[in-house]
């Protein structure tokens, strides 16, 4: 699962546009062209500052999105109702850590040590999709998660595998092909809920009700607010605006939910059907934002939690070096 | 106590803990690359990497990360500082490949030679 077809930056970025501005124009054009013929850019490529940077910055914090997504749903293990539920959750949380560590990996080969990355993640420097910082309540919002989350990241990590750069589309193909694995478990169950009993009925739609903004901000800001594309949609480093990215998500997915008799809290939303483009009321961008910098309801838990793991892991990280297998320091190759 | 839905933060008493942790690097162990065979008899295949303190347990991981789903009969790891590679650079080295017909079958065209020599012979 991931988060968020947006990267985030920090308002303050001119040191770095600095050294874009140095590349050289050569290198800068022959790269360009070979993104335009379609051709994979690999590790040991020269690559403009910016597009490491903006790639270490996505990859890093969709890697992160992945670790920490596992926890809201990582909690619902012991309390899954029955034992087919359990065993499936078992393996969709099992999943969503493979996918982080799949994703440090091909953010390590642009030069970011997985021990940096983690620790910019303690120090709520580097960020991750924001819908993790919102507690699951029932099982409802599992299945919530397991169908309509997944099924925002998918679309979004379809898109982003088609790509420039190649260690992240490898890593993307294997995480597609997961995916689809919790999509179908979340609507298997998301179902049962919606065709069974008044109450499951009941707690299906409170989560639906509760879940439907944060759904609407997972791909980010409106493209009209959202600056510096430009560059990364040519650099394909971005694939898909974040608009067209939240349309393809709601065409899909929202006849769906209606088909099962359920309701979505935005009396605005519609498919026009002269442009054929879904319609909404716009989510609390404000209140995004606030999440993002730490103060969502679950943003502290969540870290102190990581915090807790790394911490208590330390000990058998440390049992286990072997000092003389650590001489050479490596990167992977590809 | 706090309401938190996670055991941990509750049972833990997490919340009161705030002070700060740092990995240091080249804590998370090295680099290995994954080699998966899908059945007896193909190639391995490289599929990713993973990290880990020595290459017995590479394998555990690689099995983990690699293994869990559809077939696999064989793993193979090898630490990444000891694959040696081309530069990507370089590869202007095989331009001229796809020009040595010679080296392949569809270079001689015997069935060419053979249909004029029975024109000729007819």
């Amino acid at each position: 699962m991931y988060g968020g077809g947006y990267i985030f930056d920090e308002p303050n970025r001119k040191q770095q546009r600095e050294e874009q501005l140095h590349d050289d124009p050569e290198k800068l054009a022959a790269f360009e062209a070979r993104i335009a013929r379609g051709e994979k850019i690999e590790p040991g490529d020269w690559m403009p500052a910016e597009y490491r940077r903006q790639l270490i910055r996505l990859i890093e914090q969709h890697a992160h999105s992945e670790i920490i997504g596992a926890l809201p749903e990582g909690t619902w293990i012991t309390r899954a109702p029955g034992f087919k539920r359990k065993l499936a959750l078992i393996a969709k949380v099992q999943d969503e850590v493979g996918h982080g560590q799949l994703l440090y990996n091909a953010a390590e080969t642009l030069g970011k040590s997985r021990e940096a990355m983690i620790n910019d993640l303690l120090s709520g420097k580097s960020k991750y999709s924001n819908v993790f910082n919102y507690p699951a309540k029932t099982w409802a919002d599992v299945t919530v998660i397991g169908f309509l989350i997944d099924a925002a990241a998918i679309v979004n990590q379809v898109a982003n595998s088609k790509g420039s750069y190649g260690p992240y589309c490898r890593a993307l193909e294997r995480i597609c092909y997961e995916e689809s694995f919790h999509l179908k478990q979340g609507y298997d169950a998301f179902i049962e809920l919606a065709t069974g009993t008044p109450a499951q009925k009941e707690m299906l739609q409170d989560a639906l009700n509760r879940w439907w903004q944060p759904i609407m901000h997972f791909f980010g800001p409106p493209d009209k607010a959202s600056s510096h594309s430009e560059k990364l949609m040519e650099w394909k480093v971005k694939m898909a605006s974040n608009d067209d990215m939240r349309n393809q998500f709601l065409d899909v997915y929202v006849p769906k939910i209606w088909e099962l008799g359920l309701t979505l809290p935005d009396p605005l939303l519609r498919k026009n059907p002269d442009t054929g483009k879904w319609e909404y009321s716009d989510p609390d961008w404000d209140l995004f934002f606030e999440v993002i910098k730490g103060n969502g309801p679950c943003n502290k838990e969540r870290l102190d939690v990581r915090k807790w793991a790394e911490e208590h892991g330390r000990w058998i990280r440390k049992a286990l070096m072997r000092p003389e297998e650590m001489e050479r320091s490596a990167l992977p190759v590809a | 106590m706090n309401d938190s839905l996670d055991p941990r933060v509750n049972r833990l008493r997490l919340d009161k803990n705030d002070g700060s942790f740092k990995v240091e690097e080249g804590e998370n162990w090295n680099v290995f690359e994954v080699f998966h065979q899908e059945k007896r008899g193909a190639h391995h295949e490289h599929v990713g990497c993973v990290h880990a303190p020595d290459a017995n347990l590479a394998l555990i991981f690689a099995k983990e990360q690699f293994g869990r789903r559809k077939k696999c009969v064989n793993l193979w790891v090898v630490r990444s500082a000891d694959i040696l590679a081309f530069d990507l650079e370089d590869e202007d080295m095989f331009a001229n490949n796809p020009d040595k017909t010679y080296r392949d079958a569809s270079g001689f065209k015997v069935m060419e030679k053979i249909n004029k020599f029975k024109a000729h012979t007819k």
